[in-house]
């Protein structure tokens, strides 16, 4: 091993315990902003994620490293990343996405049309008998 | 032919073996967890109103822990940067510092655990669906226990010896009847044992220490202020831990036919309780495998070391990855239980 | 058995420095390998075991609909030892065991390790020049959870109470709900072969990352290779959520957790004693983010090895390679993202829906390149035709029926009416059964020589064809008119019920009679295709000692690496160092002297090519 790549390791270490010591102040910050009340529970649940994210990304990009990695190891999480979000977002996305409001809305629009056209929903009627 | 690649990059990839392993099997660990928080979201957002439990878990304990991990991920990497640098002895405390940390946070996991395996909540129907959290009077409960297996050894007693009588006489009667008893392990009481319980020992009510803290909180309920002159409506924050018996009780005593639901803080207890043991539990598990690994690169590696010390580091890479990645699950896991 | 003499010729090939295995004994060798081949094979004979086990309980289930309530003949009375029951008569109870088992039986122990572990492990690695898999002792774990997992879930046929009954999808409530231990053990098995399947993944797709043969550039590597890569990310990435399911599931029964389980649940008219609070849909959201891409799992690994039986007796290129290849890639994105078109039932609001109708219609484009492609490299090629090629064409227009049919199920107003009828039963058999089935057979009779150095007999390979042609079709086909006449699968008296009942001018909804009388021929059907593999079996088993040899270690003139090693390969695979100058479909190439160009040896202008192993013309029978 050569000077220089000891020299690499050396700075790495000093960066290894920078992210150290900023990953315990993000733990104190989740805490401390847990209990402030940014005023809709949404908000306070989105900065709690936020500073999750600082914190995950922090460790993936230092200590593993992420930073400085191979393109194929970036297409492989990429990819993972991707497939994950896509299967959370569709999930909920098909679970805020119910069917009943469309369903709502025909009849609205059903009660609006027989309002409008009394008459020849009349002479249906009387054919169905 | 030798298989390529185990230490030494492949040139066009720049990655070894093991490497693009470790990668690939964190890709399935991202889909895993992954399904798993989604799991959470879906529970939390379709939970039928004044079903979610928020704020029920210990915080100070998860803040800890949450530093204990923190702290072995950041030692996991200084052991690697010692292999690096040739300095094995740096490596060995690294490491073994790694793994007391991962000893600790399972430690202080099963202490939460069973703190919460003491902790029930009570449904009854006397006043407008009443709910509160506390644990059953120690000393009653002990008092039951002994009252049930002495009980039960008698009624043992009695048909070992119905039986032997039954075997030497002539067996033109019936053989005895085995006894008829409700199995009852005491590892946490359910509604139905409880009723069993109390038919079979003859009590009629239970003795219930009621937390008077406003200990937790359904989502979108109306805060249950059990205790007008307690004035702590306003903050379940900061009050919000105080399980395992700390703060006032007040004694109850609750006729059986008065309980609706009873159940300890358990995975049965509620979809909450349900994914966060899952979730944490699976979490743990992978504390404890990668603990083991890390234990055994520095208790049983050492011959690796003389002989072949970038594959021992290589190892230790990839260990350490899989132990960052650990981490980097808890660092979600602490806010969105915990927390919010 | 198969493997012995496979590897008792290889063993004084064995290369004594290849890692520590020195002098082997016979469970190194044959049991506890960590030969990529011996895996395979090893994969090969429990999956091709389970295939015949699954048949097996489909050949029950079938006399149960083609004659609702007469005593099963030969098995009646085990069924009734085993499960209750009495006069041979096959309970409801007994169909739906079945049914359940047959599913899981036939995805996850049979298609999946025949297609992807074990022609995967064979081939994949000689394919790609490499010496084993990256990996040779996560393999052989890979190889042993797989068989504990099938353990498990098969030896749930024989506990108390019988093994799950609600069906290969398992939907919660009615999983949690069926008074058997069956579906715990099924869970659990599930969760070890998702396990396997997963170390399965990550060395396949780290053994064809590192391990390719100098040169083997990605867009000079065999096409099978690369349905392999594209099968083995599928695994990888959409398992984990069915093995989360999976346990949710298991600690919904053994912990009374209320993941899948809804407030107000009621069992037997009894107000279920669980919290509550959970979500059904959930289950269905995570089993489909597996289930539709494991579809494609069944199928990549057919369609990979058909292109290379096709290309290899057509004697010509593969048609359009490099689409092929981004086809597969765009077909293993897109599975992903279409799950929920299994769910339009689930009662899902219009615009999710018509975002998976859309991606649903999207997929099957690349599914359409693919076998547009491998329909024209059969254009204008002088077709050499012997058994493994019958199988390869006859997938194709299986395969096609079966993808075709799948476009109505892909939208949800036609799909309102064809939901859970045999049409869709119909539907993805012909994908699984003459399809991917047809493929395997092909791939059996194609590597057998490469396996054991001998050939399986042609004429028998083609009487097994034909007859297995024509009954596949006898079964399937009639399904689709009893699907679109409205009959509903997993029907436990074959629609008798509700046969006779349909006055269409009353208003009263039914099955034709005639619709209902199909059964019988089906299930005729299915026992005479269960007979037609008889020659098949016996082929096999004979042709492994007394087959025909092959004169070369490379008998149907193949380009691919595979076939450019001694025949059966040694372990470690190649005699010396191999390197790759060409593409791998160099048929009929101008300029060379036969008609085919191997991966390894270098085109010279003079037509050269000694180095390639000779050949001589492939025995017509
Ligand atoms: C070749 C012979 C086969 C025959 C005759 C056959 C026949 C059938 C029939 C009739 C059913 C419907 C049972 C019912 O709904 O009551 C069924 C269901 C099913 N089959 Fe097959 N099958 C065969 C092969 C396969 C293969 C190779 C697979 C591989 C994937 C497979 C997978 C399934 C699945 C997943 C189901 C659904 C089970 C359920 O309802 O949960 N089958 N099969
Ligand atoms: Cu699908």
């Amino acid at each position: 091993m050569s000077a220089d790549h000891d020299h690499d390791i050396k700075s790495h270490i000093r960066t290894y315990l920078i992210i150290g010591a900023a990953l315990f102040v993000g733990t104190v910050l989740t805490v401390a902003v847990s209990y402030v009340d940014f005023g809709s529970h949404a908000i306070n649940v989105a900065v709690g994620l936020l500073i999750a994210t600082v914190k995950a990304s922090l460790v993936a990009l230092f200590f593993m490293h992420l930073i400085s990695e191979k393109t194929a190891i970036y297409l492989l999480i990429g990819s993972a990343f991707f497939f994950f979000v896509g299967l959370m977002g569709l999930t909920i996305w098909a679970d805020k996405n119910p069917p009943n409001r469309t369903q709502n809305l025909q009849l609205e629009q059903k009660v609006a049309v027989t309002e409008g056209h009394s008459h020849s929903e009349d002479g249906d009627h009387s054919n169905d008998h | 032919m030798e298989i390529p690649y185990t230490v030494k990059p492949r040139p066009d990839t720049g990655v070894y073996n093991a490497k693009i392993g470790i990668w690939l099997f964190l890709a399935s660990e991202i889909m895993l967890f992954g399904a798993l928080f989604s799991s959470y979201i879906i529970l939390r957002i379709t939970a039928p109103e004044g079903t979610w439990l928020e704020g029920v878990l210990n915080v100070p304990i998860g803040f800890g822990n949450t530093l204990v991990l923190i702290a072995s991920s950041v030692t996991v990497v200084m052991a690697w940067a010692s292999l690096k640098l040739n300095n094995y002895k740096a490596f060995q405390r690294y490491m073994i510092f790694t793994v007391l940390c991962a000893l600790t946070f399972l430690l202080v996991k099963s202490f939460e655990y069973n703190e919460k395996f003491h902790h029930y909540e009570v449904w009854t129907t006397d006043e407008t669906d009443n709910r509160f959290t506390g644990h059953f009077d120690k000393e009653w409960l002990s008092e039951q226990k002994a009252a049930y297996k002495a009980r039960v050894a008698e009624m043992d007693a009695q048909y070992q010896a119905a039986l032997s009588e039954w075997s030497s006489s002539d067996k033109s009667t019936d053989a005895p009847r085995e006894p008829d008893y409700p199995k009852i392990t005491f590892f946490t009481l359910t509604t139905a044992e409880i009723r069993d319980l109390s038919s079979f020992l003859g009590f009629d009510s239970v003795i219930f220490e009621k937390e008077h803290k406003h200990a937790y909180k359904y989502a979108g309920m109306p805060e249950v202020d059990d205790h007008a002159h307690h004035d702590e409506a306003g903050h379940e924050g900061d009050e919000s831990h105080a399980e395992g018996g700390h703060g006032h009780h007040e004694t109850l005593t609750i006729p059986v036919g008065n309980i609706k639901r009873a159940s300890a803080f358990i995975p049965s207890h509620s979809t909450f309780f349900a994914i966060y043991f899952t979730l944490t539990g699976l979490h743990a598990l992978h504390v404890f495998l990668g603990a083991c690994v890390l234990a055994y690169f520095v208790f049983c590696n050492r011959r690796m070391w003389k002989e072949d010390p970038d594959r021992l580091a290589n190892r230790v890479e990839v260990g350490g990855l899989f132990w960052h990645f650990v981490d980097l699950v808890w660092i979600f896991l602490f806010p969105v239980l915990y927390l919010l | 058995m198969a493997h012995d003499s496979t590897q008792t010729s290889t063993a004084d090939h064995a290369h004594g420095e290849h890692d520590h295995h020195h002098e082997q004994n016979f469970w190194q060798k044959y049991i506890f390998s960590t030969d990529h081949k011996v895996i395979g094979i090893q994969y090969g004979i429990v999956s091709l075991l389970f295939l015949f086990l699954g048949f097996i309980l489909i050949s029950c289930m079938r006399w149960q609909l083609a004659y609702p309530g007469q005593p099963l003949p030969i098995l009646g009375n085990l069924i009734n030892d085993l499960y209750g029951g009495a006069d041979g008569i096959m309970t409801p109870e007994i169909y739906n065991m079945f049914g359940a088992m047959h599913g899981n039986i036939m995805v996850f122990l049979a298609i999946v390790p025949l297609g992807f572990a074990a022609f995967g492990n064979y081939v994949v690695p000689l394919q790609i020049g490499a010496p084993d898999m990256a990996f040779p002792r996560l393999n052989m774990a890979s190889f042993w959870l797989f068989f504990v997992g099938a353990i498990l879930i098969f030896g749930s046929m024989f506990i108390p109470g019988g093994p799950a009954q609600a069906g290969w999808t398992s939907y919660s409530p009615l999983a949690s709900s069926v008074p058997t231990n069956g579906q715990a053990y099924w869970l659990v098995g599930l969760v070890i072969l998702i396990a396997s399947s997963l170390l399965g993944a990550v060395n396949f797709i780290a053994t064809i990352i590192q391990l390719r043969a100098p040169g083997m550039t990605w867009m000079k590597m065999p096409f099978f290779c690369w349905a392999q890569f594209v099968t083995a990310f599928l695994l990888l990435l959409a398992f984990p959520p069915l093995q989360v399911a999976g346990i949710m599931q298991l600690f919904d029964i053994v912990f009374d957790t209320s993941f899948f389980l809804p407030t107000g649940l009621i069992i037997g008219g009894q107000p279920a004693e669980i919290s509550g609070g959970g979500s059904p849909v959930l289950w269905q959201h995570l089993f489909w983010f597996l289930a539709h891409p494991e579809v494609y799992v069944l199928i990549l690994p057919a369609v990979g090895m058909v292109s290379e039986i096709i290309t290899n007796n057509t004697r010509r290129p593969l048609w359009g390679y490099k689409t092929l290849i981004y086809a597969v890639m765009t077909l293993g994105f897109l599975s992903f993202i279409v799950w929920a078109h299994h769910m339009y039932l689930t009662g899902m609001g219009t615009v999710i829906s018509t975002f998976f109708q859309t991606t649903t219609m999207i997929i099957s484009i690349p599914s359409v390149i693919i076998l547009t492609c491998l329909f024209l490299t059969l254009w204008g090629g002088s077709m050499r035709i012997n058994t493994p090629m019958l199988f390869a064409l006859a997938f194709l227009p299986m395969f096609g029926i079966g993808g075709l049919t799948g476009l109505p199920l892909g939208f949800s107003y036609s799909d309102l009416y064809l939901h859970d009828t045999y049409y869709v039963i119909a539907h993805f058999h012909y994908i699984v059964a003459p399809g991917t089935i047809f493929a395997f057979f092909a791939g059996i009779y194609y590597w057998f020589p490469k396996a054991t150095g001998r050939y399986m007999s042609d004429y028998w390979g083609r009487v097994h064809f034909w007859l297995s042609l024509v009954f596949m079709n006898l079964i399937f086909m009639p399904m689709f008119l009893q699907g679109l006449a409205g009959m509903h699968r997993r029907m436990y008296d074959g629609g008798v019920t509700y046969a006779g009942t349909a006055t269409p001018e009353e208003g009263v909804v039914g099955i034709l009679t005639k619709y209902v009388e199909m059964n019988q021929t089906i299930s005729i059907a299915a026992w005479c295709l269960g007979l037609s593999q008889i020659p098949f079996i016996i082929n096999f088993f004979y042709s492994i000692t007394n087959g025909k040899k092959v004169e070369s270690p490379n008998p149907w003139k193949a380009t691919t690496l595979d076939w450019q090693t001694p025949t059966p390969p040694p372990h470690g695979n190649f005699d010396g160092p191999i390197e790759v100058f060409n593409g791998p479909y160099e048929y009929s190439a101008p300029g060379t002297d036969d008609d085919f160009l191997p991966q390894n040896v270098k085109p010279s202008k003079g037509g050269d090519t000694t180095s390639a192993p000779s050949t001589e013309p492939v025995p017509a029978k």
